[in-house]
């Protein structure tokens, strides 16, 4: 069983966590373009690599941020969400 | 012992022809690259050298023929979708499938089964009862049938699913096959090599030049090729050659797990898929019970495998056939599937003009293959979509106009 960490209640199995997706800025609907909105409701980053996603542990419902290379399916790190800076 | 086998062995060079042409070198310009030598890929250049006469086209390869999704999959074929656009183009599928071993000279192992989707809530149902009136519409056999009939088709199913999951009926689907999947590739490869199509295997595409929105050629690790035309088969690796050319797209990869079981005696004929306990089984010809379930829940590009895919999908198993709690898993195996937000596939033309996409193939790509490549074939000939797959471009998701294929994935993904 794959471990991943969660930063309040540390190390459990993978089973106990949802997958979020990948971190996105949303552009603002009220004056983007359709295009610009498209592009956000669609389309994704689907290359390899080490990415910023959302995870959530799901019997704490604590949602956090786990960075991991896609392409060998490694968990870096994880922490909580202290804003985009 | 046979007389061809002591030839072999007393001759230095191997008498019989080989499949393929081996050629040494790429050529420094083609009409056509195609990039991914999968069952896709290989139809395309099939039918581009059978149909429309071009042949001055080579097909790239980074592994070896058919290792991808097209070796990987369940080997499942039908049609029994639930938009028309989906219908339509599975259907015409199917037609061809038929006559493929024919067409090849080569034994696909075609084998008619007929093909349970199972329901196990009212939810199910009416998804059953909508599927099989949208395609009744279109003359395909389709029908919802009670409990009986899959205890009939099936005698070993327990139809209470271990007495939390209760069987209320199917969606039965007559036309529903399995076929062995490496002699597609291999059937349309040697179609494709003997009407002049050059095959390169463990060639690698690097990058691809695009000039004033137009391919121009193709980089890979055994030199560079000038081209006007690229089409991309390449499941799993999708978004990695739209990076090279800058388009965007919604495709992302999730791994599509599968196992095998130790061959048994024939007990079950057809094929059963299980939505609420996400279970595909058929048997193969060589005994072995053929097993997947849903896709793994978090993005991954590549192969690997878990050990809780076996665990969970042998549990479910046991729920339907009880019977089989002795019966070993053989192997294990995964492939990365191109899933898109509406559950169908992305074809045809894209904003490069000479770069055209046979992408976002998900779980349902393996049926799709003849007809991927007869209408991806007539796309990049012409410079123009085939009719058949209009509902499926690149700017369906620009302009908001789905095609909402969701309802018809064989498990709940």
């Amino acid at each position: 069983m794959k471990i991943m960490t969660c930063p309040v209640n540390g190390p459990r199995a993978i089973s106990e966590f949802a997958y979020g997706g990948e971190i996105r800025p949303m552009p603002d609907p009220a004056t983007c373009s359709d295009d610009a909105w498209a592009d956000y409701v669609f389309n994704r980053n689907g290359s390899p690599g080490v990415k910023r996603e959302w995870w959530c542990h799901t019997p704490s419902n604590t949602w956090f941020v786990a960075e991991r290379d896609t392409a060998r399916d490694v968990i870096v790190r994880t922490y909580l969400y202290a804003g985009d800076n | 012992m046979p007389w061809r086998l002591l030839r072999f062995a007393l001759s230095d060079k191997h008498p019989e022809p080989r499949m393929f042409t081996r050629h040494d070198a790429l050529k420094p310009a083609y009409d056509v690259v195609i990039i991914g030598g999968g069952g896709h890929g290989l139809a395309a250049a099939y039918y581009l050298a059978r149909d429309h006469g071009i042949t001055n086209v080579c097909v790239l390869e980074k592994g070896y023929l058919g290792g991808g999704n097209t070796g990987r999959n369940t080997t499942i074929i039908r049609s029994n979708y639930l938009t028309p656009e989906g219908v339509k183009f599975y259907d015409e599928s199917v037609r061809l499938w038929q006559d493929l071993s024919t067409d090849f000279d080569l034994n696909l192992f075609y084998s008619n089964r007929g093909h349970f989707t199972l329901a196990h809530t009212d939810a199910a149902l009416r998804t059953s009862r909508w599927r099989a009136e949208v395609n009744k519409h279109f003359g395909i056999e389709s029908e919802v049938v009670g409990p009986e009939v899959v205890k009939q088709a099936a005698p070993m199913i327990d139809l209470s699913c271990g007495g939390h999951a209760p069987i209320l009926g199917a969606l039965y689907h007559a036309p529903g096959a399995v076929a062995r999947h490496d002699a597609v590739a291999w059937g349309y490869g040697r179609g494709a090599d003997l009407r002049g199509v050059e095959i390169h295997q463990r060639t690698e595409v690097l990058g691809i030049d695009v000039a004033g929105g137009k391919v121009t050629g193709v980089r890979t690790n055994r030199g560079n090729i000038s081209t006007g035309k690229v089409l991309c088969a390449v499941a799993g690796s999708t978004p990695r050659v739209l990076d090279m050319v800058g388009i965007r797209s919604p495709i992302y990869i999730h791994p599509l797990q599968a196992m095998v079981s130790e061959p048994v005696k024939p007990w079950l004929d057809p094929i059963l898929v299980s939505g609420s306990l996400h279970v595909y089984i058929s048997q193969s010809a060589r005994g072995e019970l053929v097993m997947g379930a849903s896709l793994d829940p978090y993005e991954v590009q590549s192969t690997r495998s878990t050990f809780d895919f076996p665990e969970g999908l042998s549990s479910h198993m046991l729920d339907m056939f009880p019977f089989l709690s002795n019966v070993k898993v053989m192997r294990q195996w995964a492939g990365m599937a191109d899933m898109t937000p509406d559950f169908a596939p992305i074809m045809g033309r894209t904003p490069v003009e000479g770069f055209y996409l046979d992408g976002g193939w998900g779980t349902w790509g393996f049926k799709a293959t003849p007809v991927c490549g007869k209408t991806m074939s007539y796309t990049v000939a012409h410079d123009r979509n085939h009719d058949l797959i209009t509902g499926f471009t690149l700017d369906r998701f620009r302009n908001f106009e789905l095609t909402g294929e969701k309802g018809a994935a064989s498990v709940g993904h």
